[in-house]
């Protein structure tokens, strides 16, 4: 594919507030996961990666209406890094409706349908009156959101992969560009702290009483974060320098609705998917950022699918040990991420790792380390057996 | 043409029970009746998972293996996108449901059921289909969304694809604060180049200022109230054999304009 460059990326997470802060808390390995202390779910002994400030922004003026947590998240995101200058910018050089918003998530505004449902009239059953489905509930509720908010026009969509979610859409967003419908667009991912996902996992046995370790011998599960990020995509003609999107890899496991493939097929078919695409071989990649979890299956079938492609050359590390894992929002986090890196020759390393689990064949880093970067991979993978691996480049 | 090709489809509805019956009444040469549908039986999934599965997953699966066959193609051959505004709104209700008591039991099943991508989860599973799979969600615009993104991979890709629009009414109290109308499921195999199965070619664009076409005036109001429905005035057009230009309402004043031409 040709690449596309990415002119602006801009974050809201448990690292802080925008792209600086970000790379501060990974150079400095100042993790953002605190002791679960959500209101209505603090019983849960977990770890949890929360955004300070979300609370007292809320949405207001013309799109009052969008206004619940997952939305204040996404205008948390949106004011940082000079993005909505970035996109007025790309707004009066090809037009409103020639921009398109894709946006993962996997909950949306749930939180508000809980929050109704615990307010049901006890006669009738019927929900309050302040619950509103389309503008919270429902997953189009953030792309609209983010649409209307950046007054862009034309296609708008959420995409809703689980895990893989926010990786999905610069996968989207290419073939959208490649095929003419638009000339940019915006991408991004954004889920919030949520009953739904807290006691689902809690109910997998997948979430850590500690603060996450990925890829430690004794890891034991996840902890959740929540996160809003962006990224504006254009073409790369004419750009002098910046983070491309380089390619991307997607299959799907065939195997099981929250397990992933035990021989880690479907994660190796969207690495190698990826650097086909790109026209690269793997020892152009320098850093591979894992998906990671800190579940027992889930690193392992990883490591196996990275040794598989990369042998031991590669440094690969998960910097959900720092974030948690913001589940739809972990795609484009980690392509921030994995974008701070290229800019500043950077592998982050590991957070949280006491012993590396000694079966695994890769390289797992776990100090930071300066390098210099060509090329970075980013995995996803969610349930439902959805994979996407995105690799980022640099404008030639 | 740089356009993709409708090689099969697959429907399921009240009086709308299969494409075969579907073309004749869009096609107006046969009445609508309206009779609830038999429950999909979603053969391709095993029985375990066929069991796990939430109502809603069956009826996806049902009209993408209808599809399918139409086609004649294995689904190891085709990506697959899957459009819809509610995805499982049983699954949503009873997670709701536990997550409002004290105890907050909630069952593992229906949590990974949650996911708005199961349907596409478990057809991969049913089908054993390594391919690609993107599910989407834009409110009443769901089906525009999808055929963007269906056409937009054909167009770039050249593989076929699958891609398949459900939505099932909510349970109360959902449905009193987001009427769904009747169920309604259909999937539509795009291909890159026409095949024996091919009933028409399309070229997609997107435009604003326009209006929708209309729903075929045999159709009931509660049918055409689902978002899946979008989808029904560019299959009549496809059932009536005639080229023209159909405009399906997507989202904001954002409209997509479909130009098909029947293909022989």
């Amino acid at each position: 594919m040709k690449p596309l460059v990415i002119t602006c990326f801009a974050t809201a997470n448990p690292l802080g507030l925008g792209c600086e802060a970000t790379s501060l808390a990974l150079h400095g390995r100042h993790g953002g996961l605190r002791h679960n202390d959500l209101e209505s779910a603090a019983e849960l002994d977990t770890w949890i990666g929360r955004v300070e400030g979300v609370e007292s922004e809320p949405v207001t003026a013309r799109l009052s209406e969008f206004d619940c947590r997952n939305n204040r998240l996404a205008q948390l995101g949106l004011r940082q890094d000079e993005f909505e200058q970035a996109v007025a910018r790309a707004r009066r050089q090809y037009g409103a409706h020639r921009i398109a918003v894709l946006i993962g998530t996997s909950t949306s505004g749930i939180r508000e349908c809980e929050r109704a449902y615990c307010e049901r009239d006890a006669r009738s059953g019927a929900l309050p009156h302040w619950f509103d489905e389309r503008r919270t509930l429902n997953l189009y509720s953030v792309a609209d959101f983010v649409q209307r908010y950046l007054e862009l026009h034309g296609v708008a969509v959420a995409i809703s992969t689980a895990c893989s979610s926010s990786a999905k859409v610069f996968a989207s967003a290419e073939r959208l560009i490649e095929a003419g419908f638009v000339d940019a667009a915006v991408v991004g991912g954004v889920d919030s702290l949520c009953l739904t996902t807290l006691y689902g996992f809690a109910s997998l046995e997948l979430l850590s009483r500690e603060p996450c370790r990925p890829c430690d011998a004794h890891r034991d599960g996840i902890s959740i974060g929540e996160a809003a990020g962006f990224a504006l995509i254009e073409r790369a003609e004419g750009a002098e320098d910046g983070v491309t999107l380089a390619g991307y890899g997607e299959s799907s496991d065939a195997y099981h609705m929250s397990s992933p493939h035990p021989d880690g097929e479907g994660a190796y078919r969207a690495m190698q998917d990826a650097l086909d695409r790109a026209g690269i071989v793997a020892a152009d990649v320098g850093y591979v950022n894992m998906h990671g979890t800190g579940t027992p299956a889930n690193d392992r079938i990883e490591d196996e699918a990275l040794h598989r492609i990369f042998g031991r050359s590669v440094p690969c590390s998960s910097t959900k040990g720092w974030t948690g894992h913001t589940l739809g929002a972990a795609g484009i986090l980690e392509a921030i991420i994995a974008g701070q890196c290229l800019k500043q020759g950077y592998v982050p390393g590991s957070l949280n790792i006491r012993e590396v689990d000694p079966a695994f064949k890769s390289r797992i880093a776990l100090e930071p380390e300066a390098r210099d970067l060509r090329y970075v991979l980013s995995n996803s993978f969610g349930f439902g057996g959805n994979n996407c691996c995105l690799l980022f480049g640099k404008v030639a | 043409m740089s356009g993709v090709y409708l090689s099969a489809v697959g429907v399921l509805g009240p009086g709308l029970p299969d494409w075969q019956v579907a073309r004749e009444i869009l096609g107006g040469r046969r009445a609508y009746q309206h009779e609830p549908p038999a429950q999909p039986q979603a053969h391709i999934l095993p029985p375990n998972e066929r069991r796990r599965g939430a109502k809603s997953v069956r009826w996806a699966v049902a009209v993408a293996q209808e599809a399918l066959n139409g086609a004649g193609i294995t689904a190891a051959e085709a990506a697959t996108v899957f459009a819809s505004s509610s995805g499982d709104g049983e699954t949503l209700h009873q997670m709701c449901e536990a997550l409002a008591r004290p105890l907050r039991e909630v069952s593992p099943t229906r949590f990974h059921n949650s996911v708005h991508n199961a349907a596409a989860g478990y057809w991969s599973i049913g089908a054993g289909s390594r391919q690609p799979s993107v599910t989407l969600c834009a409110h009443d615009g769901s089906f525009a969304a999808g055929l963007i993104e269906a056409t937009a991979q054909v167009l770039v890709n050249g593989t076929p694809v699958l891609f398949v629009v459900y939505d099932l009414p909510y349970p109360q109290p959902l449905a009193a604060v987001r009427k769904i109308g009747e169920p309604l499921a259909a999937a539509l195999l795009l291909s890159p180049e026409p095949r024996a199965s091919t009933l028409g070619a399309w070229r997609v664009a997107i435009c604003e200022g326009v209006s929708a076409t209309r729903f075929p005036e045999t159709l009931p109001p509660g049918l055409c109230a689902n978002p899946a429905a979008h989808a029904l005035p560019l299959l009549a057009s496809v059932a009536r054999g005639v080229s023209e230009t159909v405009t399906i309402s997507y989202a904001n004043g954002c409209h997509l304009q479909v130009e098909s031409q029947p293909w022989r």
